[in-house]
């Protein structure tokens, strides 16, 4: 408002040609600059993760020979062995089970909200769903602990089956991520049009051939992408593995024994009061970065085979 | 629809066709129910997750006096129908003066409700000792069964039956004994860490929203923001929770300890604060954020910037005046999703550094800290049945916390959504 003219030479001026140019205006450049440093605050979030796992870990690996980290089956600080195998197949035996309940069932459970429900049983289904996905993860891990694991060792046996083991984790884990991949999935399955399943009732196929054949392979890669994130998702989940897949790395296939996986690992030995610049401390940097790898790959791939495979329709 | 068909089945084709078609029929039928068992299933994991914390919350409990409540009983009146002054003089009968004085200095006795009087006779008078615990189903269904088994293991166990979740569940502090511990702390604990992860993410993230939207649009720091951003949202919290260990705990120590305020004292432990962990957990939702308001204002429809921009209004000016007015409820309906996230979360805050036990209420942002996720990742991993019973306690609280928090958040949005024409 004060740019506005008032002295005498200002009105005077204003017999010359109007000046067309743009006006800068401090307060707009000064908003407009602090606007620019939210947006900025992510990407300086990612350096700073890049830099500090990077940082840590390579004090680390200063320590620890690649080959050592990466050839080694035992994991076990206190006598400086250091393969992080055991950590790596415990996430990955907790993920195979998670994903082995939640892509099945996220499917179908997407197909009947999208293909069969009433859009009355739908309004009503859905919410609940989003309510599964917003329990604390902590609540799953007590659920597994208490309630998964008793019932998996009465079934198998108190012998065969561990107090803590992965089995329990991974299926706790799967119920955990099914609404992820059921709503995923059912955005990507509504996405289909209408006239595609319209033709293929008109050819005479079911219900059933329309879904399977006709909606599901067209809406493929918002499925896959939705599986990658699932997967991505298990492997970085920290508290059911923590509370219920065990205390110690355990170089097993078998997930009826405990055994702990990166994300638990870390959570474990940074739980107490972690001395700086001792190589427990660099330790988890190093399994980090390892976990930030895999599962930005894995996002990324995710976003990759959506804009790769998506069938576009007018 | 088979009509025509039936009346030409001789030819040989139909004759393959018919039963075909009804085997196809069939598999539809049967898929349909398998595709409707599983929601059902999906909808019983619900259920059971429920159940199995209220299961766990509630039930009988058998104790272990060492001092039998009975023999405590005034003229014949017994513990449970004594009036205030009567309790008091339980009290001073029962525990040596010094003690009593101690009391007297916390908060005078005759100030104390009835209620209180009595955890206090049983703490320090009757004090039981938990010798066995039953969840609800068992409570209710075998109730016999659980008596013979509470004798069995001391044939002087008295059996009550217990909710863990109490009035002084809720306004204790934490405590070595299953039986008087509560949350109390962690409740204060997450809300300090709550409130500043708001004034920090909240902001940021709507002004980050607001500059993809209306300042950057399509050019290539936008498209690396907005990469970054999406990436950002599917890093493991974990990896945030060592972000945090290394940058708010260790290289921003003087700041976030507040020596530099000259706050610090011994009792903040070098950077392990309320502040780091409000910091990591705004970090940590700061890309939700991000993308729900991004989302609420791209759908504020483009003929109302125009309509401002036409009356020679500035780019800010179009923002602060139409733009976010109309696109707010969406973006607190999705800041209030992402921050309820961050209550629930502990991965970060463990690795972070939250307080093991805590013996003072955390009351300031340079304070040490426990949350309720912290302390229900405690108490469950410890092996004792008492403190799994706490443990569902404080999930129905953190539970009830979030129920109440995504109401306000359905309310919000229906209270301001105008609707657009």
């Amino acid at each position: 408002m004060t740019a506005i003219p008032t002295s005498q030479e200002k009105l005077a001026s204003a017999a010359a040609p109007i000046n067309l140019r743009r006006r800068v205006r401090p307060h707009e450049v000064l908003i407009q600059g602090i606007l620019f440093f939210s947006g900025a605050v992510s990407i300086l979030t990612t350096i700073g993760i890049v830099y500090e796992l990077g940082k840590e870990a390579f004090l680390f690996f200063k320590q620890v020979s690649l080959l050592e980290f990466f050839g080694g089956v035992k994991w076990q600080p206190q006598i400086a062995e250091f393969g992080v195998w055991p950590l790596v197949t415990a996430t990955l035996v907790t993920t195979t089970i998670a994903m082995l309940i939640a892509v099945p069932l996220g499917l179908m459970v997407a197909i009947y909200l999208s293909e069969y429900a009433t859009p009355r049983a739908r309004n009503l289904l859905k919410p609940i769903l989003e309510v599964l996905a917003g329990i604390p993860t902590v609540v799953y891990g007590y659920f597994a602990l208490t309630f998964m694991t008793p019932i998996l060792r009465s079934i198998f046996g108190q012998d065969i089956v561990d107090v803590y083991n992965t089995a329990s984790a991974g299926i706790v884990m799967g119920i955990l991520i099914l609404p992820l991949i059921s709503s995923m999935s059912e955005d990507a399955l509504s996405a289909v049009p209408r006239a595609m399943r319209e033709a293929a009732y008109g050819l005479g196929a079911t219900r059933l051939e329309t879904a399977v054949k006709i909606v599901v392979p067209s809406a493929l890669s918002g499925i896959a992408a939705a599986v990658i994130l699932g997967i991505s998702r298990g492997i970085g989940e920290t508290m059911i593995v923590a509370l219920a897949a065990g205390a110690g790395p355990n170089f097993t296939f078998n997930p009826f024994e405990g055994a702990e996986t990166l994300t638990g690992h870390i959570v474990r030995i940074s739980g107490g009061d972690l001395s700086y610049n001792s190589i427990d401390y660099n330790s988890i940097f190093a399994l980090g970065l390892l976990l930030f790898l895999m599962t930005l790959s894995l996002n990324i791939l995710s976003g990759m085979v959506v804009r790769r495979f998506r069938e576009k329709y007018e | 629809m088979t009509q025509p068909l039936t009346q030409s089945s001789s030819t040989p084709a139909n004759a393959e066709f018919q039963p075909n078609l009804q085997l196809r029929h069939r598999n539809s039928r049967i898929w349909r129910k398998v595709f409707q068992i599983s929601t059902i299933v999906g909808l019983i994991s619900l259920t059971l997750l429920l159940f199995n914390i209220t299961n766990t919350a509630f039930g009988y409990v058998a104790y272990q006096y060492r001092l039998d409540p009975a023999s405590l009983a005034l003229d014949g009146v017994s513990l449970e129908d004594m009036d205030q002054a009567q309790l008091i003089s339980v009290l001073s009968q029962n525990i040596s003066a010094n003690a009593l004085k101690g009391l007297e200095r916390d908060k005078p006795l005759l100030q104390r409700s009835e209620a209180e009087l009595r955890s206090l006779i049983s703490q320090r008078i009757t004090r039981p000792k938990v010798l066995g615990v039953w969840n609800l189903f068992d409570s209710l269904t075998r109730k016999a069964e659980i008596e013979a088994e509470a004798l069995a293991i001391d044939p002087e166990a008295r059996l009550e039956f217990k909710s863990w979740l109490t009035r002084d569940f809720i306004t204790s502090p934490q405590d070595a004994d299953p039986l008087w511990t509560g949350v109390w702390y962690a409740i204060n604990g997450s809300l300090w860490t709550i409130l500043i992860t708001i004034l920090v993410a909240f902001p940021l993230g709507v002004a980050a929203a607001i500059y993809l939207e209306e300042y950057a649009s399509d050019s290539w720091v936008q498209r690396i923001i907005q990469t970054n951003i999406n990436n950002l949202a599917g890093v493991p919290s974990i990896i945030y929770g060592i972000l945090g260990l290394a940058l708010f705990v260790r290289v921003l120590e003087p700041l976030t300890s507040g020596a530099i305020f000259g706050l610090s004292d011994a009792t903040t432990a070098n950077g392990r604060t309320i502040l780091s962990a409000g910091l990591t957990l705004a970090l940590l939702v700061l890309p939700v954020i991000i993308i729900n308001a991004q989302e609420a204002i791209r759908a504020v429809p483009g003929s109302l910037r125009h309509a401002s921009f036409g009356l020679g209004a500035t780019r800010w000016q179009t923002v602060w005046h139409h733009v976010l007015p109309n696109a707010l409820p969406g973006i607190l309906t999705g800041a209030i999703l992402a921050i309820s996230r961050a209550i629930g979360e502990t991965a970060p805050l463990v690795v972070v550094g939250a307080s093991t036990y805590l013996t003072f209420n955390p009351n300031g942002p340079f304070s040490k800290f426990t949350t309720l996720p912290i302390q229900i990742y405690q108490w469950t991993s410890r092996p004792q049945d008492e403190f799994r019973s706490a443990a569902g306690a404080a999930i129905l609280v953190l539970l009830i916390l979030l129920l109440s928090l995504n109401a306000v958040a359905i309310l919000l949005r229906n209270r301001y959504s105008r609707r657009l024409p």
